[in-house]
Formats: C-alpha cells, sequence, structure tokens
C-alpha cells in the first residue's frame, strides 16, 4: 500500500501494514477524544516509526494516488482534534 | 469516511474531476491539467518568498536588540561604577526583557527556516511530477484511444493532484505560522518605538511609566541576582553608601574604578 506523509512524501509499505497502523489510527481517535495528548503523541510517533521502517520512497517519477494520508509530522494536538475523528485511515 | 485518507483524498479527487468534466477531448484535459499544475508551482514560490521575507524581518529585529543587549549591560556597569543601583538596576531590568524576547525570535526564526526548508524540497519534487506528466501526456496524447487515455489521465492527474494538494496544505500551514509571527513582529516593534529596549540614556528624569511597568513585568530575582554578581566583579559590592555623583562630589573611592 501507499502511505503519504504529508509534506515529506510517499512511501511503499508492505500490505501487512495496513492493519498495524489502523489499530494504531483507532486507538489515536480514542486519544484525541479523550483529550490524552500524552497518549496521541505515543501512538503518533509508532506510526511513524512503521512507515519509517518499512517504507520505501517512490520516486519522484512515479505518479500514484496514496492509499492512506497521514497529516504533517509536527501536528499539533489542536490540529489532530480536527484529523483523528470518526472511522479513521483505512474506510471499510 | 470522514477518516484522514477521506477527508483530503475527497477535496482532491472532487477538483480533478472537475478538471476532467471541463474538456470532452482528452488532450484538451491534459493540456490544460498541466497549464493548472505549472500555475500551481507559480503559487508555492511566491509563498516560499513570503517566509523568507518574514524570516527576514525577525533576523533584524533580533540583530537591533542583539545590540541593545550589549550596550544596556554596558551601562549598568557603568552606572555601578558610579555607585547609582537604581540606574543599573534599571538598565538589567530592560536587558533580562530585551534577551527574553531574544530567545523567542531565535526559535522563531530557526521555525522559519525549516519551513522554508521543506517547501523548498516539496517545491522541487512538484517540479519533477509535473514534468514527469508532461511526458505522459504526449504519449497518452499520441498512442491511445480517446476512452483509454480517460482513464490514463485519470491515474496520472490523481497522482500529481494529490502532491499538490499535499503541497497546498503545507503552504497554508506556513502562511498561518508567517501570519502569526508577523502579528508578533509588529508587537515587538510597538515594544520598540515606546522604548522598552532603549538604553536608559535616552530616558528623560528616568521616573516615567515605562520604568514602573518594566518593575512589573521583570523578575526582580534575576536583576537583583545580576546585580550582586555585577558588583562583585567591580569590587563594589560591600562599600558603604557614598553621595551620588551627580551632585558634584566627584570623590574617588579607594580600590573602584
Amino acid at each position: 500500500m501507499i502511505v503519504r506523509v504529508s509534506g515529506e512524501g510517499q512511501f511503499r509499505l508492505p500490505d501487512e501494514d495496513s492493519d498495524r497502523i489502523n489499530e494504531l489510527d483507532n486507538r489515536a481517535v480514542a486519544a484525541v477524544e479523550q483529550g490524552d495528548e500524552t497518549g496521541f503523541r505515543e501512538l503518533w510517533s509508532q506510526m511513524l516509526e512503521i512507515v519509517a521502517n518499512d517504507g520505501n520512497a517512490l520516486d519522484d517519477d512515479e505518479l500514484v494516488e496514496s492509499d492512506v494520508i497521514l497529516p504533517p509530522r509536527d501536528i499539533s494536538f489542536e490540529e489532530a482534534q480536527g484529523e483523528f475523528t470518526g472511522e479513521g485511515l483505512i474506510p471499510d | 469516511m470522514p477518516g484522514l485518507g477521506g477527508r483530503m483524498s475527497t477535496v482532491v479527487k472532487s477538483k480533478i474531476s472537475r478538471m476532467l468534466d471541463r474538456a470532452e477531448d482528452p488532450s484538451e484535459t491534459l493540456d490544460y491539467g498541466y497549464q493548472k499544475q505549472v500555475e500551481m508551482l507559480q503559487n508555492v514560490k511566491k509563498g516560499i518568498a513570503d517566509v523568507v521575507t518574514a524570516k527576514k524581518r525577525l533576523q533584524m529585529q533580533s540583530s537591533k536588540i542583539e545590540q541593545q543587549v550589549v550596550k544596556l549591560d554596558t551601562q549598568a556597569r557603568q552606572a555601578l561604577s558610579q555607585n547609582r543601583d537604581d540606574l543599573a538596576r534599571m538598565a538589567l531590568e530592560r536587558k533580562t526583557l530585551a534577551q527574553t524576547e531574544l530567545q523567542t525570535l531565535d526559535s522563531q526564526i530557526k521555525e522559519l527556516e525549516g519551513q522554508q526548508e521543506q517547501l523548498t524540497t516539496n517545491e522541487q519534487k512538484l517540479r519533477q511530477k509535473i514534468e514527469q506528466f508532461r511526458t505522459k501526456k504526449e504519449v497518452i496524447k499520441a498512442q491511445y484511444s480517446a476512452a483509454e487515455a480517460q482513464v490514463r489521465i485519470g491515474e496520472a492527474a490523481s497522482g500529481v493532484g494529490e502532491e499538490m494538494a499535499d503541497l497546498g496544505l503545507a503552504m497554508q500551514r506556513a502562511e498561518d505560522k508567517t501570519e502569526s509571527m508577523r502579528a508578533r513582529a509588529s508587537a515587538v516593534e510597538e515594544l520598540e518605538a515606546a522604548g522598552t529596549f532603549d538604553d536608559i540614556t535616552q530616558l528623560g528624569g528616568g521616573q516615567d511609566d515605562i520604568e514602573r511597568q518594566l518593575q512589573e513585568l521583570t523578575s526582580g530575582t534575576q536583576v537583583d541576582d545580576e546585580l550582586q554578581k555585577m558588583k562583585a566583579e567591580l569590587g563594589t559590592g560591600s562599600e558603604p553608601d557614598s553621595p551620588a555623583l551627580e551632585q558634584g562630589e566627584g570623590t574617588p573611592k579607594e580600590g573602584s574604578a
């Protein structure tokens, strides 16, 4: 699957990561709903870590759409409250 | 699907489908799409220029205030060597205030530098994608039937479209930040205009509003500590109070400069 980290570009990840990212995302949504910034930061860095460890950056000449778009790395908690809502990253 | 992936890709897709609907002929769509992409690139350049301007302004303020810090420090020492604790305290209060302002300015300058770098990298990436789109569009125009071309255009345009939307988002964030820094820079300029960071020789009687405000603003302890330290350095700390200089005594005290 193709994941974009906003502001950083696109990465190709093994499909197995989809479940892990989705699970982390669901927990991040819950943390945001509870106003738990520390919890959110922890989950958010885990998500970025998956991309960093498993992802291969796409070549600049590849023109493809992403399956998942992650917000910017330095997202503020206020911004997160707008982004991490509802069903999460990967719609059913 | 209101999730992360959802919101942004919906925006992108609707933009692209509007773009594709505009022309019947695929090759016309392609040229139009390419033209839009090049326009977007121009906007990015303008956005980067704005960030650079904001950064330069903050840098100018920072170096101005830096000079004031040095000047105020010197003045505090001079005042102390003449046994004018009151003037020394005033100079140090201003110095503390100026130093706090400097720290904020420096961290903002760093933040803008980071943003400038990121936008520049992304601009180059987008430039390459657009170039790729241009190549592809010529191939599609030449090789495919209208129906098939439509599909392939959709794919390529979505890829570039997402890149553009993402850069648009990054620019929006940069603009928001620059805007708040601009407001802050104006506030600092007002403080400067009000003489907050001015050296103490520019004060009239020295008993004005500014002085009172400064005493409220700065924490006394830091100034007290620094005052003691300076006294120790100058070797005047333990001396008994002597008549102030401007009363015409001018008697040099033993050991002091």
